[in-house]
């Protein structure tokens, strides 16, 4: 073949990959072609579940959806699973993503993947939870509001802001209200911190529940039924949460009603309750101001007062190295609501003490009948608050009140120890 | 003229050599990047248009004993493998299959479930593709006249109708799940992956066109699968609605492997919830009994386990397999209707276990 013919013939060649492949990439539905970093707008309109949808699937490592100013009407969930991709809004008050119509699926937002960004915009009336962030590292939401726009409803969606299993998360300016469970709720995470949000009319506030290394500061929560919570809970896969700060917080009036589902944990949570820490190990409360919550400013329990089993061997219910110091606490237990709390006002007066400690102890631990000095539970420093140990694993329902009363403990001097103050959370690879 | 004609061969050429061909499967693109076929018709997985699910050379139909419940849609199985390779067997789990493997799953409603004759209608085709970075799904959704499926990576809503078994009409906005649900599925700790084939899934006959014959046997005699034990060997998943497969708590079992350990497993997206509903799983707890849910929110329906033992109307699990409300329903994905036979198992199961813990903790 001489070197012309050659050239013609692959000249031809050339010319029919052109045409047979570039088929394909002419269509709507191609994936792979596109450059990384870019950033792609969206906008309100009717056929904006596809586009949204369309966008998140094709989004590429570095990408940002930025979303216009308006309200979004989706009637599915939105779900992203790629890496290091954001989300970005005009402003919580500009850029509403709004599941009203949603008639499918379980979240609003649903995100798989790290290095996850979500800013500056809204979601609303979701079915389930409102953005959920499964088993994903490096995660911000960053000034995102969630919330349920029919009011304090049984039926609104679970959690608003809802990392689970995750890794180095940011939680900043976020604002939650109605969730029927917990507004922000970081749940089986590690290196997590939570600062500068507002959490209003959910069950519960802020929870943490069955983490390890977060800091919680500078939040606001108000009417809820339960303000701020640390919790940690049997049979999941990350347990026994631990090192968990929780400082200069404004926790106040949460006294709405608990409009749980019943049978969920958040249900039992006691209308009027500031913040309560149950079975988490090394927590430390500080210079936060519990004001006006009715039924308990502070509640340290285990998990073993709440009468449900427990089939794990691995799980440890009881809380230890708790360290409550430096707070400011007023106006807590006036009007106690709730079969517990209303129980433990026959027998501790109204109002209730400001920091109730159930007292309940691992007996595997105790040396002659005590905790080791660094496992245990201490208050100091909080102004002219009350205290009670119940020594609950003691009470007898069938004794008298006078019997019972005589077990507790309100003398706080005894409880007068220090722990190690708890270092701040340095995060990594959070976008 | 002749220089048209060497043109018109060089096509013919180009097309077979170089990659651009229809008609084999073996010429998809595995680049991580690469366009996946805008059309079905692309890859040659079917005789004809594909119309009839005659599956070409190669290409081999399957069943499984105990499938995902999808809104009573008729599915038909099929998996191609690059030739000269094949899958290696697992006993427990999904078998390893080599690159390029391929499986095609139809989702078709038969327009008549009294009559079968009266034929039916193709919704969607769903491809599990192996590149050598991982496994891709991709939903194919047929046209109105049956003879081509798009690639719709979004996925999409299709009404459909059809005549049930009770002779009534049926009508559903079926969905058609975009890529992203594929992983609800299908990832299990960032790794996607096909959920059915597995040996106690496969190990059953199927009728093949020249005779009835052991899944696992005949994969393994076609060359598609080394390292499988004879097929009384091999496990063997009780077919849920087939008393003589199984008991009663194999059958339930069963079903609910199938309909939810896809999430539900120490690995799945759903392990948060600490349920475990693999058929392995022998812990009480873990499989629901006497559990409290974690963060069920309102799809606990006001009950407080998700299986009280002999109390299936106590049970969270019932309350959510019973409903077809979204952040309620279980699964999440892949139905809008209530599997009205695998719920009656369930409730059967529930109901015939007991336990004298219910009466006293008044659940």
């Amino acid at each position: 073949m001489s070197l012309q013919r050659r050239t013609v013939v692959l000249a031809v060649l050339a010319m029919f990959l052109a045409v047979g492949c570039a088929q394909t990439g002419t269509q709507p539905n191609k994936i792979a072609a596109k450059a990384p970093g870019q950033v792609i707008k969206i906008n309100p309109g009717p056929k904006v579940q596809e586009e949204a949808q369309t966008a998140l699937i094709k989004a590429k490592a570095g990408d940002t959806l930025e979303f216009g100013a308006g309200t979004y009407d989706f009637t599915q969930s939105l779900s992203l699973a790629v890496d290091n991709v954001t989300l970005r809004g005009q402003g919580i008050d500009k850029t509403i993503l709004s599941f009203k119509k949603q008639d499918s699926g379980k979240e609003g937002l649903l995100v798989t993947r790290g290095k996850f960004l979500i800013e500056d915009l809204t979601i609303e009336d979701s079915k389930g939870d409102a953005i959920k962030v499964n088993d994903a590292e490096g995660v911000t939401f960053r000034r995102v509001r969630a919330r349920w726009t029919g009011g304090a409803k049984e039926s609104n969606g679970a959690y608003g802001v809802y990392p689970v299993q995750c890794k180095n998360v940011l939680v900043e300016e976020c604002v939650v209200i109605g969730a029927s469970d917990a507004g922000i709720y970081v749940g089986q995470s590690q290196n997590v911190v939570v600062r500068k949000c507002r959490a209003e009319e959910n069950v519960a506030g802020i929870e943490i529940e069955n983490c390890i290394d977060a800091d919680v500061y500078e939040n606001v929560a108000t009417n809820n039924a339960g303000g701020l919570l640390v919790f940690d809970l049997p049979g999941l896969i990350v347990k026994n949460g631990k090192r968990v700060r929780v400082h200069d917080n404004q926790v106040f009036a949460n006294n709405h009603a608990n409009f749980a589902p019943k049978g969920n944990m958040v249900a039992d949570v006691a209308p009027g309750t500031g913040m309560m820490v149950m079975a988490t190990d090394q927590v430390e409360l500080l210079k936060n101001t519990i004001k006006d919550n009715n039924s308990y400013s502070l509640l340290i329990v285990s998990f073993l007062i709440t009468g449900r089993p427990m089939d794990d061997k691995q799980y440890d219910p009881y809380p230890e190295a708790v360290y409550v110091h430096d707070n400011t606490i007023s106006g807590g237990g006036t009007k106690p609501s709730g079969e517990r709390a209303t129980m433990l006002a026959a027998l501790l007066g109204s109002p209730l003490p400001d920091i109730i400690y159930d007292g309940i102890l691992n007996p595997g631990k105790l040396v002659n009948g005590k905790l080791p000095p660094n496992q245990g539970v201490y208050v100091k420093n909080n102004g002219s608050a009350t205290f009670a140990n119940l020594h609950w694993d003691q009470l007898d329902e069938k004794a008298s009140i006078a019997s019972n009363k005589a077990k507790i403990d309100r003398d706080i001097s005894k409880y007068q120890g220090e722990l190690p103050a708890l270092p701040g959370i340095t995060l990594t690879e959070t976008p | 003229m002749l220089r048209l004609a060497g043109w018109f061969l060089l096509g013919v050429f180009g097309c077979t050599v170089l990659g651009c061909g229809r008609h084999d499967p073996g010429r998809i693109s595995l680049q991580a990047d690469a366009e996946p076929p805008e059309k079905l018709s692309d890859y040659g997985l079917f005789q004809g248009n594909g119309s009839t699910q005659e599956p070409a050379k190669g290409v081999v139909p399957y069943d499984i004993r105990t499938p995902l419940f999808s809104d009573y849609a008729t599915k038909y199985r099929f998996v191609w493998m690059p030739t000269g390779t094949k899958a290696q067997y697992h006993e427990a789990e999904v078998f390893d299959f080599p690159v390029g493997t391929i499986f095609v799953k139809t989702f078709a409603y038969p327009h008549d479930l009294t009559d079968m004759s009266k034929g039916q209608r193709l919704i969607e085709t769903r491809l599990l593709i192996h590149r050598p970075t991982g496994w891709i799904g991709l939903p194919y959704i047929w046209n109105d006249a049956q003879n081509e499926a798009v690639l719709k990576i979004v996925g999409g809503t299709t009404e459909v109708s059809w005549i049930h078994t009770d002779g009534l009409e049926r009508t559903l906005s079926y969905i058609v799940p975009n890529v992203n649900q594929c992983l609800g599925c299908h990832e299990n700790r960032k790794v996607m992956r096909p959920i059915g084939p597995k040996a106690r899934n496969l190990n059953k006959d199927f009728a093949y066109g020249a005779g009835t014959e052991n899944q696992l046997a005949h994969w393994t005699r076609i060359g598609d699968l080394e390292g499988a034990p004879a097929a009384e060997q091999a496990p063997q998943l009780a077919v849920w609605n087939d008393p003589a497969t199984g008991t009663l708590d194999q059958r339930a079992r069963a079903w609910l492997e199938s309909n939810c350990a896809h999430c539900h497993n120490p690995n799945g997206p759903a392990r948060t919830s600490g349920l475990d509903l693999l058929s392995s799983q022998s812990a009480p707890y873990k499989v629901g009994i006497w559990k409290t849910p974690i963060a069920a929110g309102r799809g606990g329906g006001g009950r407080s386990y998700d299986v009280v033992p002999g109390m299936p109307e106590a049970s969270i699990l019932m309350y959510r397999i019973e409903s077809t409300e979204p952040g309620v329903m279980m699964p999440e994905l892949s139905r809008r209707l209530v599997d009205r036979e695998g719920v009656a198992l369930v409730r059967e199961w529930i109901a015939s276990m007991h336990d004298s813990r219910a009466q006293t903790k008044n659940p």
